[in-house]
Parts: C-alpha cells; sequence; structure tokens
C-alpha cells in the first residue's frame, strides 16, 4: 500500500491553502503528496501510475467537522464501516464523530473504542468529539482533559444544547486551557418548544408548530458572550439564521476566537421543502407533503435565512461547510411529522447540492473546496485539508459536468433519510484518495459500460 | 374527494330513495379522500352542502336508514378523544347502512407501541373502504392515505384541518343567510392551535366571505401578525385581522367562539381564563355589536363563561346545536361521496374546474 506512487495528471488542481488553482500533476508516494507540479507535463514518470483527471477538479480530501455515525448504540442507522463509506463517496477523507453515541463519547473509553474500531474498520479518517457533559445531560462536565488526552478534537453535546448558562461557562473556561473548541447546538428549547420545523407561513398552512429563528439566535449571542468572557474557542454548528449572522459578525469583529459552520442543507433548502415538492409551493397540500426527510435540527429556514447564509459563507463570516449527516431509519422517518426523527443524510450529497450554487455565480468554487478542505484544518490545527508536500495524500476528484439522480437506495450509508432523492444534480465527486489508495471510484460501477 | 361524475339516475334511484337529493350530474372532480378543503372549489363544496340537505331529510324521517352503503366497511380511527366527531360519523355511516367499527388508540395496539404504519397496514388487510382518522399530529391522515386504498377522511388532524366541521359549519350558515358571498364571519379564540379556524379561513374565504380574526397576540401565528405573508400561497391571503373582539364582531353575521384550553394558560398563552373571558369571550354585549339575527356557532365543546357565556350559547342566536345535527348530514354526504358503489373505482380521473 505504502509503495503506490501515483500521478493525478491534467486536472485543475484547486487548494486554497496554498492558494492554488491551476492545472497541475499530483505526485503522490507512500501514501504522502510529493508534489504539486508547476504545470501538467501530460505524462507521469517513471514508475507512477496514473490517473487522468483532465477536465476534473482535483482537490484535497474533504474534511467534515460534523457526522453522526451512530456507532456504538444505533448501528442500525449507521456503523463505522458504512459511514466511513458513506464519506469517501462524498469525498470526505477525515470525518468527526459526534458524541451522542449509546454510549455517549464522555469518557477515554468510549473515544478510545470509536478511535480503534474506526482505524481498524474505517476507510477514511475518523477524529472523535466528546460530550460537554455527562452521559449530555447538561448537569456535570465530561472529564475533558481525559477525553483531550484520548485524542478529541473538541467537545459537544450536539443535539442536546447546554441550556445551563454557568455549565457552559465553565465549559468554555475549562476548555480554554486544553485549546479545544466548544460546540454547543445552539437552540433555546423553551422558545416554540414542541416546534418541529421553521415557524412561518408554510408550518402555518400545514398545521404544524413553528420554532422561531431565534431559539437559535439567543443561544448564539449568549454563547459568543460567554466566549468572549472565557477567552474561550467557541465553535457554532449549524448556523442557520440571519440573526445568528449578525451576532457572529459583532463577535469576530471584537476579537472573539469564533468560528461557524453551515450545513449544506441550510445552504440549499428552506421550509417550503416540507411541502414535499422539492421546494416548489403547491396550491393544495399534496400526499406528498409534510416530508419527514426535510426534517432536521436546525429545521430548514425561510429563504432570507439561506440567503444570509449562503452570502456569509462566501463572505467568510462562515468559516466553513459541515455536514451534520445524520442518518436514520425507515421507523424513524415512515410515519408521522412529528414522530419522525430530526436529520438529514448528508456526506453523499454534500458537495454535488452546494456545487449547485457555483454555476448561478451564488459562490465560487475556490470557496466551496476552501470551506470543506483548508477551513475546517484550520479550525483542526491539523496537517490536514491540503495538498502541500508530506501531508496525507488525501484527494477528492471531481467531475463539475457529471450529472446523476440522486438515489438513496444506492447510499453507502445504511440509511436513505435524503430529500433530495430524485433530484438531478450537476457535478459530483468521482474518485477520492486517502493516504494514497483510492477508497471510492464511481467508474468501475457507474461507468462499466461506457468504458470501452 | 371523489363523487360521481357519470353515474346514472339509475344508479341513484337504487342506492337512495328518489327523494333524496343526491346529485347525478356532478362536476366534482373525482378525488380518494377528504384530508382538507384546499383542493375543493366553491361548486365542489356547494354540491356536497346540495347533498347534505337530502341527508339531513334522512336524518329526520321516523326509520333513519338507508342501503346507500351497504356492504361497505368504515373504521373510525381515534388518536384523540372525541364525543361528537366520532358519534356523527358513526352515525352517518350507520344510517347509511355501513359496517361501522371503531378503533381508539387506548383500546388498540396502539397502547402496545404498534406504529401508525403498521396500525393502517393491519386495518388495509381487512379490505376496509373508508377511515375516518382523528390524530394529534398534523398531516397524519395524509401519511395514511399513502398506505391504505381506503378512502381516507380527515376527522380532525393536530392543528392543521378539521373538514367535515368546517363543511357543517358552512351548511349551518347557509341554511340560514343562503348565499355567503360577503357575509361578514368574525372568529374569535384560539387561532394558532386551532384547527378548525384553520378550515373554516379557508372554506368561508372560499364561499366568499370576508373573515375576520380576533384573538390575543400569543395565539396567532407571528407572521400573520406581522400581516406580510398573509399571501395566497399559503392559502390564507385576504383574511383580516381585527385589533380588537369589538371591532371583528362589528356588524357581523356571523360570530364563532373558539374553544380555550386550560392549557394555554399553564404554558404562558395567556395570564388567566378570567382575563381571557373578560377581553375576548363572547358576550350578550359583543352579540349586540353583531348585525341583527347573528348567528353565534361554536365548534365544541364549549368552556361556557370562558370563551363564550351561557346565555349567548343557549340564547336564541346560538346555532350550537343544529350545527352538531347538520354534522351528521354532512358526514353523511362525505361518507357517501367517497364510499358510494361505483364511484369509488373512478378515483383521480378528472381535472379540476
Amino acid at each position: 500500500m505504502a509503495a503506490r506512487k501515483l500521478a493525478i495528471t491534467g486536472g485543475r488542481v484547486i487548494d486554497p491553502a496554498q492558494g492554488i488553482d491551476r492545472v497541475a500533476d499530483v505526485l503522490i508516494s507512500n501514501g504522502k503528496i510529493e508534489e504539486v507540479t508547476e504545470s501538467s507535463s501530460g505524462t507521469a514518470p517513471e514508475g507512477y501510475e496514473v490517473l487522468d483527471a483532465s477536465g476534473k477538479i482535483v482537490s484535497p480530501g474533504f474534511v467534515d467537522l460534523h457526522t453522526h455515525l451512530r456507532d456504538p448504540g444505533q448501528e442500525w442507522k449507521e456503523t463505522i464501516v458504512t459511514g466511513t463509506r458513506a464519506a469517501a463517496h462524498g469525498g470526505f477523507t477525515t470525518i468527526s464523530a459526534m458524541p451522542n453515541t449509546d454510549p455517549v463519547q464522555d469518557s477515554a473509553a468510549v473515544v478510545d473504542d470509536v478511535m480503534r474500531r474506526s482505524a481498524a474498520d474505517g476507510v477514511v479518517r475518523v477524529l472523535p468529539i466528546g460530550a460537554i457533559s455527562i452521559g449530555q445531560k447538561g448537569k456535570q462536565l465530561a472529564p475533558m482533559g481525559e477525553l483531550a488526552d484520548s485524542g478529541v478534537i473538541g467537545f459537544s453535546d450536539d443535539g442536546n444544547p447546554v441550556s445551563d448558562a454557568n455549565l457552559m461557562r465553565q465549559a468554555l473556561s475549562y476548555s480554554a486551557e486544553l485549546g479545544l473548541p466548544i460546540i454547543n447546538h445552539a437552540e433555546d428549547k423553551k422558545i416554540g418548544a414542541g416546534g418541529v420545523m421553521s415557524a412561518g407561513a408554510v408550518a402555518t398552512r400545514l398545521g404544524l408548530a413553528g420554532v422561531p429563528a431565534e431559539a437559535e439566535t439567543v443561544m448564539v449571542a449568549r454563547d459568543l458572550h460567554l466566549a468572549d468572557l472565557t477567552k474561550a474557542r467557541v465553535h457554532i454548528p449549524h448556523i442557520s439564521t440571519v440573526g445568528s449572522l449578525v451576532a457572529l459578525q459583532s463577535a469576530k469583529e471584537c476579537g472573539v476566537d469564533v468560528t461557524a459552520e453551515v450545513t449544506p442543507h441550510h445552504l440549499t433548502l428552506n421550509d417550503e421543502w416540507v411541502f414535499g415538492l422539492k421546494g416548489e409551493v403547491p396550491d393544495t397540500i399534496g400526499s406528498e407533503a409534510y416530508d419527514t426527510n426535510t426534517k432536521v435540527n436546525p429545521p430548514l429556514r425561510s429563504r432570507a435565512d439561506v440567503e444570509a447564509v449562503i452570502d456569509a459563507l462566501g463572505e467568510g463570516l462562515i468559516d466553513i461547510i459541515a455536514t451534520d449527516h445524520a442518518p436514520h431509519a425507515d421507523t424513524d422517518k415512515v410515519c408521522t411529522y412529528n414522530e419522525a426523527a430530526h436529520g438529514i443524510n448528508v456526506l453523499e450529497t454534500a458537495f454535488s447540492s452546494v456545487f449547485q450554487l457555483v454555476d448561478p455565480g451564488k459562490l465560487s468554487i475556490v470557496r466551496l473546496i476552501e470551506s470543506l478542505t483548508a477551513g475546517p484544518a484550520k479550525i483542526l490545527r491539523k496537517d490536514l485539508g491540503s495538498l502541500k508536500k508530506g501531508f496525507s495524500a488525501d484527494v477528492a476528484i471531481i467531475d463539475p459536468g457529471s450529472k446523476w439522480v440522486v438515489d438513496p437506495t444506492l447510499f453507502e450509508s445504511k440509511s436513505v433519510n435524503s430529500p433530495l432523492a430524485g433530484l438531478e444534480l450537476e457535478g459530483r465527486v468521482v474518485t477520492t484518495i486517502y493516504q494514497g489508495e483510492t477508497v471510492f471510484d464511481l467508474s468501475p460501477v457507474a461507468e462499466a459500460g461506457a468504458k470501452q | 374527494m371523489t363523487n360521481p361524475t357519470t353515474t346514472t339516475a339509475t344508479e341513484e334511484s337504487v342506492l337512495l330513495d328518489s327523494d333524496t337529493a343526491v346529485e347525478t350530474d356532478s362536476v366534482v372532480t373525482p378525488r380518494h379522500h377528504l384530508l382538507d378543503l384546499d383542493d375543493l372549489s366553491a361548486t365542489e363544496i356547494t354540491e356536497l352542502l346540495d347533498s347534505a340537505e337530502g341527508m339531513l331529510e334522512i336524518t329526520n324521517r321516523d326509520i333513519r336508514k338507508t342501503p346507500a352503503l351497504r356492504g361497505k366497511t368504515i373504521i373510525t380511527m381515534f388518536f384523540e378523544n372525541s364525543t361528537r366527531t366520532r358519534v356523527s360519523f358513526e352515525q352517518a355511516g350507520k344510517i347509511l347502512g355501513a359496517d361501522v367499527i371503531n378503533v381508539t388508540a387506548s383500546a388498540s395496539s396502539v397502547s402496545k407501541g404498534e406504529s401508525l404504519l403498521n396500525t393502517v397496514k393491519t386495518l388495509q388487510a381487512m379490505q376496509i373502504d373508508a377511515l375516518v382518522v382523528r390524530h394529534p399530529h398534523s398531516g397524519a391522515p395524509y401519511f395514511i392515505s399513502n398506505h391504505t386504498d381506503a378512502a381516507v377522511v380527515n376527522a380532525g388532524d393536530g392543528t392543521h384541518a378539521h373538514p367535515t366541521q368546517s363543511l357543517l359549519d358552512l351548511f349551518t350558515v347557509r341554511n340560514h343567510v343562503g348565499d355567503m358571498e360577503g357575509k361578514k364571519i368574525a372568529i374569535v379564540g384560539d387561532v394558532l392551535y386551532s384547527r378548525v379556524a384553520r378550515s373554516d379561513i379557508l372554506a368561508f374565504q372560499k364561499m366568499g366571505a370576508e373573515v375576520t380574526v380576533s384573538c390575543p397576540n400569543t395565539l396567532i401565528p407571528d407572521e400573520w401578525r406581522l400581516g406580510s405573508t398573509l399571501g395566497e400561497e399559503t392559502g390564507f391571503g385576504g383574511l383580516k385581522l381585527a385589533k380588537t373582539v369589538d371591532e371583528a364582531v362589528d356588524s357581523a353575521d356571523v360570530v364563532m367562539a373558539l374553544r380555550i384550553q386550560q392549557e394555554r394558560q399553564d404554558a404562558g398563552h395567556l395570564p388567566s381564563l378570567r382575563e381571557y373571558s373578560d377581553r375576548w369571550g363572547i358576550n350578550s354585549k359583543r352579540m349586540a355589536l353583531a348585525n341583527d339575527g347573528a348567528l353565534l356557532m361554536h365548534p365544541g365543546p364549549m368552556n361556557e363563561g370562558v370563551e363564550i357565556a351561557s346565555d349567548v350559547a343557549h340564547g336564541a342566536q346560538s346555532v350550537v346545536e343544529e350545527q352538531v345535527r347538520n354534522g351528521v348530514a354532512v358526514r353523511m354526504a362525505v361518507l357517501y361521496t367517497l364510499c358510494a358503489p361505483g364511484k369509488f373505482t373512478r378515483i383521480g380521473n378528472g381535472d379540476e374546474d
């Protein structure tokens, strides 16, 4: 394995960490990046296996800071094996395992187990996130020092907001010493209690209880003030409201050590998707309405919120894209909207769905790739997300012209909960290389017939 | 709604007594279910109400029975408590000769944890013709309709819709005022949580009436209050919000009080039921602001002394009991339209008028 010498030739290499955007060859050997050439020679050096990437985009492998692998505890939804395969299909070579497993990743023992099995069974890199509080119950801090020693890259009770402001303050203060970010799911559960989608005209029409955007905004604002107080690192997951962006802007201007992520779905879908017509607003509610695959937390927001997060990502106010990949089984989704679990299956559609913003000029391809590579790597403070010499040879190759229809039954993920099912997208990851090895290649499957 | 487009008079006469005014040249678009009123046109609603006229006549007979739905099986599936709606549907089905089986959540496998999907599949396997569903979750009847061949009738889902209640409200008003075009309807109360309010707003507006709503700010969708999203696209376009209950009731032809639940006070929507009663309760003083002979309606069950004063609740203008009586006839019309022999097979092959 380690001896593989590979030349990815003739592709448009985009590596925002190095400011590279040119047609070049990427040379790989011993699982590491050897070089990105000044221009494409059209041929590979002696002894290199050639991967022709002409017409394609060659990017560092994507890095996801927000993945739910469901393992241990809910292996019927996803496992480390299927989750990392899904990641590879989506171009991700590094993912971060959220701690809301069963048992919760709130001790070194559980984190060590996840890391050991990920290294053995996973096809890409898994970085664990530790819980903020014991059992994610928001009462008592988890052993954050022990978790840090085990290699967690941050702390989160994701899914459960830390509602106790003082506990949040202590968590920030404690983690400041460890240099790791607190990733708090910002949602005041009492505002719009019982809500199952974003408040607004769609919720009113469907009779679904609405959660106002302010449920997120007020806690984002709280956390930013507490981060300022404690001089800690705070990372805001799945930011989704105009109000949160205003708070974020103000905090960044004041020098708060804050970063923020937005999900592919909050960049591309709004609350009108709950009608079940892929964003179209019908005259009458149809049998496809109450699409439980659109139920997610934070909920799909208004058009104005979606436009605002796109702009904020483009401007860099929002630092990165993270998937919040949340697989759920049919029993959690084939039910009423109220009963349905929150979460969208994202890894395998993440790049393609956001790539749809590139053609209309809403987001540049370089910024898109930066937000999936250099951006998250910077937050991790790790040598990832770039094609720098000596870095792990993690590469995603994108065919920008390839059209495909989302079919969740073909997902590597164990679950199929995608609201994009049936949607045609243009542009997709066709090959993923992790540590110099090909962990996903579309061509043998989809293009087998066309190859000759 | 499924309804005949080509059913012959001969067929009709076999099914119903000839004096029963069920239409024979309907323009109602064939549909499978009644889930909301949004997909019914004013013409289609009028036809259903016309059909209910005939049904009302049957309910007034000494022997209240017709063989129209003989051999048909209707299941009422109530996942929420209900007296009037459930009994009303049961009686409607029985008068039409159908076999009506009542299932309640507490006395079914639902209480053993059976999922809604499996419950529906189980009932589906028994070859039923119609499922009348009451469910606390908005959209549940849509979900069910995707998993059964039976006609699904929404008997109230969460805070979404209660179409047969609205049809009976329209029927009741029509019987008193005739054409509803331009008539002023005041709806007072808990609009935020009321499926009746949502369906009635749609229904009365479809029939050309002018609907005005009054309630505390805490019991109305925020975006309505901001006025910016009363758009046609959500089906509530044209709705008026009154600043005070007096303004809403002023020169109204119909005043409808909605039930206020104790939970609203407990959840902080209201300071107290007493204050609600004082500021939004319908009493004789407020009814005096309405047009002479204005109707007072309530979907029930009433909290007398809270949203409606006892004297007006049982006064000359009150049509509350008439609403209940009409409910049976309207539900007969709905069940007949969806289940009558020769109709059920022509599903979805027509166009909207």
